[in-house]
């Protein structure tokens, strides 16, 4: 028996002598006429992702991933422009505001079906807003207290009553005005799903979408495949979407090239060239709605200290950072807010990188033979700051040109935000990407003293700013809003409580067959007008 | 042999418990607070501590650890705090697809690597041994980041002969049956979409298999150099037996224990080792799994992935000790 047992070991080790012999011709010979299978799309967009989605209950979700997905299978009451966050109809054909700006009354597109075949109608947005406004329940509706002011029954609560008036008319009454309130409806997570379904929709998308959800396969693939009965003539024009999750941006890139995917995001700005240079490929640029900067924690020593924070501004080069870092793909920031959005204050001149000037400035302080600090670098690549590491030894570098002596120290992702939302960070790198196109959820978000423990990681008070933020908040005309606004961000500029850097545009690439694709500031946008050819 | 096997068994559950304590204990100490990473940039504080107490995170770190022992033992593997899906039911697809590529690797580098072991023993110091020693060496320490984007760029886009990335092609997917795709393609009759399967599996299989390949290589040719100097080796000479099968034979049987027991813990190593292979390859891996979860602090899976994959590779070890007396009749397992 011993003996059988050791003539089958051996065997099996002579035969997988030849069979390792064979395989490298058996590679070349299985594979070589197989290129037929990847190059026909027939309709069907493969769209390359970083990640996989979270859930497709787009109110239960934040991150990009998830929201990408649902956004082809849900629509809202109203929609951002194709692109700029102006407000256009969706699921509201129109809409009329009382003068106080305290009751919206839409009126619904009819005849509208959810994908199980119910009647979407004024009823079915009323329990949508029910489910998010009486769970109380934060991990499952992340976005609705931070964009609409908490909970029903919460003192700051902005909407007091939604009502379906008749079948095709649904009114919301405020608490309070609120200036961003329609592009507010406008977010992804917004999005009006299947009441029937709501138990469900987080693995089972049910929604009015141009694209109906098919399967889900786990850190794999999504599929979604065309809504027949779309209430929107001829659309959607592709067949179907598949959303494949490939983590390496580099490996990602490399199966657009091979035509094994048809769109990517997340590219790196070092491989512009590669795709520009490649005319089976194209290059699409999402515009910038995003900033990045490096704050200070204005209650530590030095950084109390408004003449050291101006120092610092004028230390950085920006030029130099974007050419070396971003391929040219971003530009300079002057302000906490991105230029295309409203409100923007253009007439601000930014601090010019001079050396002299910052000697000056540190002298002024008292700081003249410089100090040490920790300065805290991104852990991560984010869209406004696809290195964090190599731009902070940027900056390490010229701070020593004025005897700053700056330690980089870095957390990972999550320790790193936890920490500095707990006001540990003196000097640290961040960013933010808008959610709804407003300076409201730039400028209240992250450096008016209520958003103090959450994201003014500078733990920045100033009660003019603040006076100047909440009024805007409810100042309805926009005119008057944008003044506000540009007053806070020359107060703002001049407190220098961060140094903006960089506005980034992301960059995505495709095949040159794709038409009609338009990425939106938002970070996700519907394919139902892109088509491959 | 029998009782002996049960004895192990039952001796897996002090180690898995100890693992799951560690673990449990290690994940808590990194600084990093799940409910605010599940609420994203825009949470308030207020609704950073209603999560904590919903996800019972603010409980004595004992009763959470009892919580999810008592979960354990009724094989409740808990449910993820990110995706609100029980992780016996989430794991599965991510599991199989591991396994898969993990034997695919192991089945490369257990016939490269020993037969190139035996080669460079048979005919020490021919110009064989040496260059196949130097790639061994060059295989231990290539960077398998790097390994992967070259196969890619190389053999896919020069050459285009492989895909790049994934498991099947996209426009054309596997309908996943056991989560296998080899053995799902063959049930559904799909002989080309096994043969895309296989051709999916040989760049990614090739990049994980090379570390294992020339470890495995490495310790075959020592072990094999040990016992050809032995002096049954040379009566067999003697007596005039051919060389292929007084090294095949005579000198392989003997040195295979320590060869076993590498690929023993190699094939134990990918399982969990594998996120640098997934991430280049679109691999929906448990390694890729795990390390999200890491990132997000998603306690449950990590503590549940980590414990699945502990419980393969000291079933895997337990299988190789058993090989031994298979292998040696001169051990047996009493």
């Amino acid at each position: 028996m011993k003996k059988s047992l050791w003539l089958l070991l051996s065997s099996v080790l002579v035969l997988s002598l030849f069979l390792a012999g064979c395989t490298g011709s058996s590679e070349k010979g299985s594979s070589g006429g197989s290129d037929s299978g990847g190059k026909k799309g027939g309709g069907v967009l493969i769209y390359g992702k970083g990640g996989d989605a979270v859930s497709l209950d787009p109110a239960t979700v934040t991150d990009g991933e998830s929201l990408i997905v649902t956004e082809q299978i849900y629509e809202t009451l109203v929609n951002y422009a194709k692109d700029s966050t102006e407000i256009e109809p969706g699921l509201a054909k129109e809409w009329e505001i009382s003068k106080d700006n305290l009751k919206y009354t839409f009126t619904l597109q009819e005849g509208i079906k959810f994908h199980d075949g119910t009647d979407f109608n004024a009823d079915a947005v009323v329990k949508n807003f029910q489910r998010w406004a009486q769970s109380k329940d934060p991990k499952k509706f992340a976005y609705y207290p931070s964009m609409f002011g908490g909970f029903e029954g919460d003192e700051s609560h902005v909407i007091k009553e939604v009502k379906a008036l008749d079948e095709k008319t649904v009114e919301f009454t405020l608490n309070r005005p609120q200036a961003p309130f329609l592009k507010n409806l406008a977010m992804g997570p917004f999005a009006i799903a299947s009441p029937e379904k709501f138990d469900t929709i987080g693995k089972e998308p049910v929604g009015t979408g141009p694209f109906k959800f098919d399967a889900w396969k786990k850190g794999d693939t999504i599929t979604v495949v065309k809504n027949d009965e779309y209430w929107v003539k001829d659309l959607p024009k592709l067949e179907g979407v598949t959303f494949k999750v490939i983590k390496d941006n580099s490996a990602r890139l490399n199966a657009v090239i091979k035509g094994e995917i048809d769109l990517m995001d997340g590219m790196n700005p070092s491989d512009k060239g590669k795709v520009e240079g490649d005319d089976k490929l194209q290059l699409f640029e999402r515009p910038s709605m995003n900033l990045g900067y490096l704050g200070f924690n204005v209650e530590k020593e030095p950084f109390n200290k408004k003449e050291v924070r101006q120092a610092i501004s004028h230390l950085i080069n920006k030029e130099d950072i974007i050419a070396n870092f971003f391929e040219g793909t971003a530009e300079p920031a002057k302000n906490p807010m991105p230029p295309s959005i409203s409100g923007y204050n253009d007439s601000i001149e930014d601090y010019e990188y001079s050396v002299e000037k910052a000697k000056e400035l540190l002298k002024k302080a008292g700081y003249e033979k410089g100090f040490k600090m920790d300065l805290w670098a991104l852990p991560v690549a984010r869209p406004y700051m696809p290195d964090g590491q190599k731009v902070a030894e940027a900056m390490q570098a010229s701070f020593k040109e004025v005897g700053i002596d700056a330690k980089i120290v870095t957390y990972d992702w999550g320790a790193y935000q936890e920490k500095l939302r707990a006001g540990e960070g003196p000097v640290y790198m961040m960013g933010w990407t808008g959610d709804n196109g407003d300076a409201d959820n730039f400028l209240y978000t992250l450096l008016d003293k209520d958003s103090i423990d959450s994201n003014n990681y500078s733990r920045y008070a100033n009660e003019k700013v603040h006076k100047l933020l909440v009024e805007a908040q409810s100042t309805a005309d926009e005119t008057k809003r944008n003044e506000l606004y540009n007053k806070a961000q020359e107060i703002i500029h001049e407190d220098a409580p961060w140094v903006p850097l960089v506005h980034s545009t992301p960059l995505l690439a495709g095949s040159s067959k794709i038409k009609g694709f338009v990425p939106h500031s938002t970070g996700s946008q519907s394919f139902q007008d892109t088509t491959l050819d | 042999m029998f009782s002996y096997t049960i004895r192990r068994l039952g001796a897996l559950i002090p180690v898995l418990l100890g693992m799951v304590f560690i673990v449990f204990i290690m994940i808590r100490a990194i600084p990093g607070d799940p409910a605010q990473l599940i609420l994203g940039q825009q949470a308030t504080k207020e609704s950073i501590q209603a999560l904590t107490s919903q996800l019972g995170l603010d409980k004595p770190w004992y009763t959470q650890f009892f919580e999810y022992l008592g979960g354990l033992f009724k094989g409740d593997l808990g449910v993820s705090i990110k995706t609100d899906v029980p992780i016996s039911e989430e794991v599965w697809p991510y599991l199989t697809a591991t396994i898969e590529l993990s034997l695919v690797a192991m089945l490369f580098a257990i016939i490269v690597g020993v037969n190139a072991g035996i080669i460079s023993a048979w005919f020490q110091n021919s110009w064989f041994d040496y260059i196949a020693m130097v790639v061994a060496l060059i295989g231990v320490s290539m960077p398998v980041f790097w390994l992967g984007l070259m196969e890619q760029y190389v053999v896919s886009i020069q050459w285009d002969l492989l895909p790049t990335t994934g498991r099947d092609n996209i426009r054309d997917p596997v309908e996943a049956i056991t989560g296998l795709y080899l053995i799902d393609t063959l049930m559904a009759g799909r002989v080309d979409q096994f043969i895309e399967v296989i051709k999916h599996l040989i760049l990614p299989g090739f990049a994980l298999g090379t570390i294992p390949m020339a470890i495995i290589a490495r310790m075959t040719r020592s072990s094999m150099l040990e016992v050809m100097r032995s002096d049954f080796i040379r009566t067999a000479r003697a007596k005039g037996m051919k060389m292929f099968w007084v090294v095949y034979k005579h000198s392989l049987k003997n040195a295979l224990i320590p060869v076993v027991t590498v690929i023993g813990l190699q094939t134990g190593l990918l399982l969990g080792g594998a996120i640098l292979t997934e991430t280049i390859f679109g691999w929906p891996g448990i390694g890729t799994y795990i390390y999200e979860a890491i990132g997000s602090r998603d306690y449950p899976v990590i503590q549940s992935g980590i414990l699945v994959i502990a419980t393969i590779f000291v079933l895997i070890n337990l299988v190789v000790d058993l090989l031994y007396a298979a292998i040696d009749p001169r051990i047996k397992y009493k």
